[in-house]
């Protein structure tokens, strides 16, 4: 193609990502595992009128990394947060669908949303440590959920999770130091630890290194890649070149809609929708 | 345009901001001077008040005494020698007061210039010698020089409130007896001691037996009585209407009518205190109880709003951290957002608790405005609070209580001042902790 066609081209493709996809989308690729530890099926929500998510199916396997990635305002977050049900703080937020965690409805009236919160731990954007000691920042979920029987054994999950967070040695001289003390690659490895201390069975994170700097972020981007050998993690980004670093697999969502998931190596040399392809080139997002 | 035009245009651009430069930074001047002369007007008031209050006041804390040599006649005392109590208390002892003043004046004769002679000693100066007795009874039998107290008239001569040019008869002390007094002052035996009995004593007719006792102890009856229900009642409302109330209709119009509250009268307050806790519940009146109980009513909406911005100004960051590891809603408003927004729902108390502190309307509805003489030893006794104290003294006609009341009133200003400094003090210290 000569240099104008190509621009209208390429101008003609772009337009396209400002329209929103028709009520009967299809997701493209594969949305199913064999063995998956979360499957969601038909999750809308609705914030007041305003359709947030629409229509996803999406399974999330054991023991993987799956990043979702789109351009801002795509519902990512969202989606990410009907995981462990933290779109029930907000009045306006409105879920429906299924969701399930190892075949459990987690939106059944009977389930406890507690226990769920413990099974499915989230750590946020900001680094947010309770205002309290390191160590009590990591002993208070155990504590709250009677997982230890006395102080012996909550020191040793206190070890443990620091530990596991690649912290330990960091603070282990200043236990009782209070927690928003740290710098905020410590602040974010210590609400990960905080986030493992009570043993969930997926660890969902809301782009955690957005704020941190590269140094910082390298750090966490080589916790996640540890912690996958016993738990499972959903990591919402921003960052592409984090996503091929992480994951394993990778959602694409865009305007509400799940468009392709695939194994990241895939998505990101050869992605099939056309919408795909305009965000990992770059052309808009 | 031209390079030249485009210069030029810059020059005279540049020329009209330097111009207007002037006027703007004498608008500054002029807002600052503005804002500076209120800060000093109000200042100004504020020291006029001040200077008002401890002029007249600090007289008050000096109480004017007369040495006499008593000798405490058993004759007197305790006649039949058994050492019986009850007869020593009922005892005459203004007999042996007036003994020494007639030794000093032996030339006074005649009924009338006897009585206006034992009447520089306050009528209480009996019942200071029988409290020596009661406390010792070993004094029965021997001498001893006691400083008694002086009448409030002879107290306001010896402060200089007299005026010894005006005749005679338009004064309340007559030139024979400041002719007395300035012998005995002349002899060394009358002196200012400071006034304990401001502090110990109740109220009392007679300025010099007056005491702001009895108010402090009611208005401590009081503000406990008011603490104690207004500051759980108040958190425990603050923190359902902000984390656990439905956002709907209900919820806004029980906000609206809190803040109206605020704003309501104090002695609406105390309307609603005669009518539902005297008269229905059949409380006792003038009890720190049921000035406890309307005071709260009056201070609950200050402490409700004062909560409530505390909790609203706990992130939300801290809460979703709870909620992300599993605490339920109970557990992250107890253990997380109530510790943090305690120290404003403190400030707020202490105002409000300083506020109820100055209250006087409300509690004359409920009847602490009694001229109460005992001290009260529960929030179950009749009792009255120190505003209310002030404002009876100012309406009593002896001099002395003018000087009296101003000193309550620096009393009550001590108080004021102290909790105000307290929160504030409390404010910076638990400021930004995260």
């Amino acid at each position: 193609m000569d240099q104008d066609s190509a621009a209208t081209g390429a101008v003609a493709q772009g337009a396209d990502h400002r329209k929103e996809l028709g009520a009967g989308f299809e997701t493209v690729g594969q949305v199913r595992v064999a063995e998956p530890r979360m499957t969601t099926s038909g999750v809308n929500v609705f914030y007041g009128d305003k359709h947030a998510i629409k229509n996803v199916d999406l399974d999330i396997g054991q023991n993987e990394v799956i990043s979702m990635i789109g351009p801002s305002g795509c519902g990512k977050s969202t989606y990410l947060r009907c995981l462990n049900r933290m779109n029930d703080t907000i009045d306006a937020c409105r879920v429906t669908g299924e969701i399930k965690l190892d075949g459990q409805d987690i939106y059944d009236k009977k389930l406890d949303v507690v226990p769920l919160r413990a099974r499915v731990g989230m750590v946020f954007q900001k680094p947010n440590p309770f205002p309290k000691s390191i160590y009590d920042n990591i002993a208070y979920g155990p504590r709250i959920h009677g997982l230890a029987a006395n102080r012996a054994e909550l020191d040793e999950i206190v070890e443990t999770s620091l530990q596991k967070a690649g912290l330990w040695e960091e603070v282990k001289d200043r236990m009782e130091a209070p927690g928003t003390g740290l710098s905020g690659g410590q602040q974010q490895r210590l609400c990960i630890a905080r986030t493992i201390a009570v043993s969930p069975e997926v660890i969902l994170m809301d782009e955690p290194c957005s704020a941190l700097d590269p140094i910082a972020t390298a750090k966490i981007e080589e916790l996640i890649d540890e912690l996958r050998e016993n738990f499972t993690i959903a990591i919402v980004t921003h960052s592409m070149q984090q996503a091929a670093r992480v994951s394993q697999r990778t959602a694409y969502f865009h305007l509400g809609n799940l468009v392709e998931v695939g194994a990241t190596t895939d998505i990101f040399t050869n992605p099939s929708h056309k919408l795909t392809e305009d965000y990992i080139t770059g052309r808009f997002g | 345009m031209t390079n030249e035009d485009i210069l030029a245009k810059k020059e005279r651009v540049y020329a009209q901001v330097q111009a207007s430069l002037k006027k703007r930074y004498a608008a500054e001047a002029r807002f600052k001077a503005i804002g500076l002369g209120a800060i000093a007007l109000g200042l100004l008031f504020v020291s006029l008040l001040f200077i008002d209050i401890v002029s007249k006041g600090y007289s008050a804390f000096v109480q004017t005494h007369i040495q006499l040599e008593v000798y405490f006649d058993p004759a007197v005392i305790d006649p039949s020698g058994e050492r019986n109590m009850a007869e020593i208390a009922r005892a005459d002892y203004r007999k042996l007061v007036r003994a020494p003043l007639r030794e000093y004046f032996p030339d006074v004769t005649g009924r009338r210039d006897k009585r206006a002679l034992y009447s520089i000693l306050s009528s209480g100066a009996p019942y200071q010698l029988q409290q020596m007795v009661m406390e010792d009874p070993d004094l029965i039998g021997k001498t001893q020089q006691v400083w008694v107290i002086a009448d409030d008239e002879i107290d306001m001569l010896i402060k200089g409130h007299v005026d010894r040019e005006a005749p005679s008869s338009d004064r309340r002390v007559s030139d024979k007896m400041i002719a007395w007094v300035d012998v005995l002052d002349k002899k060394g035996l009358v002196e200012t001691h400071f006034n304990t009995r401001l502090f110990t004593n109740g109220d009392s007719r007679d300025p010099e037996l007056a005491g702001i006792g009895g108010a402090v102890s009611g208005s401590f009856f009081t503000l406990v009585v008011t603490l104690l229900l207004s500051f759980p009642i108040g958190v425990a409302a603050a923190v359902y209407l902000e984390e656990f109330a439905p956002k709907n209709k209900l919820t806004d119009l029980i906000e609206v009518n809190i803040n109206n509250l605020a704003a309501v009268p104090s002695i609406v307050f105390g309307l609603l205190g005669l009518a539902m806790f005297i008269n229905f519940f059949g409380l006792p009146r003038s009890a720190p109880l049921v000035g406890g109980l309307v005071l709260t009513l009056m201070t609950l909406p200050t402490i409700i709003i004062a909560s409530r911005a505390a909790l609203k100004s706990v992130p939300p960051s801290i809460r979703e951290a709870a909620l992300g590891v599993g605490a339920s809603k109970m557990q992250t408003v107890t253990h997380h957002v109530l510790p943090l927004a305690l120290p404003g729902m403190l400030t707020g108390t202490i105002i409000g608790m300083a506020q109820a502190l100055g209250e006087s309307a409300p509690l004359l509805m409920i009847g602490m405005v009694a001229f109460i003489v005992d001290i009260p030893g529960g929030p179950l006794d009749p009792s009255t609070v120190l505003p209310v104290q002030v404002y009876l003294w100012a309406d009593s006609p002896e001099r002395a209580f003018v000087e009296r009341t101003s000193a309550a009133i620096m009393v009550l200003l001590a108080f004021l001042i102290t909790m105000n400094t307290l929160a504030v003090v409390l404010r910076r210290r638990f400021e930004r902790r995260w």
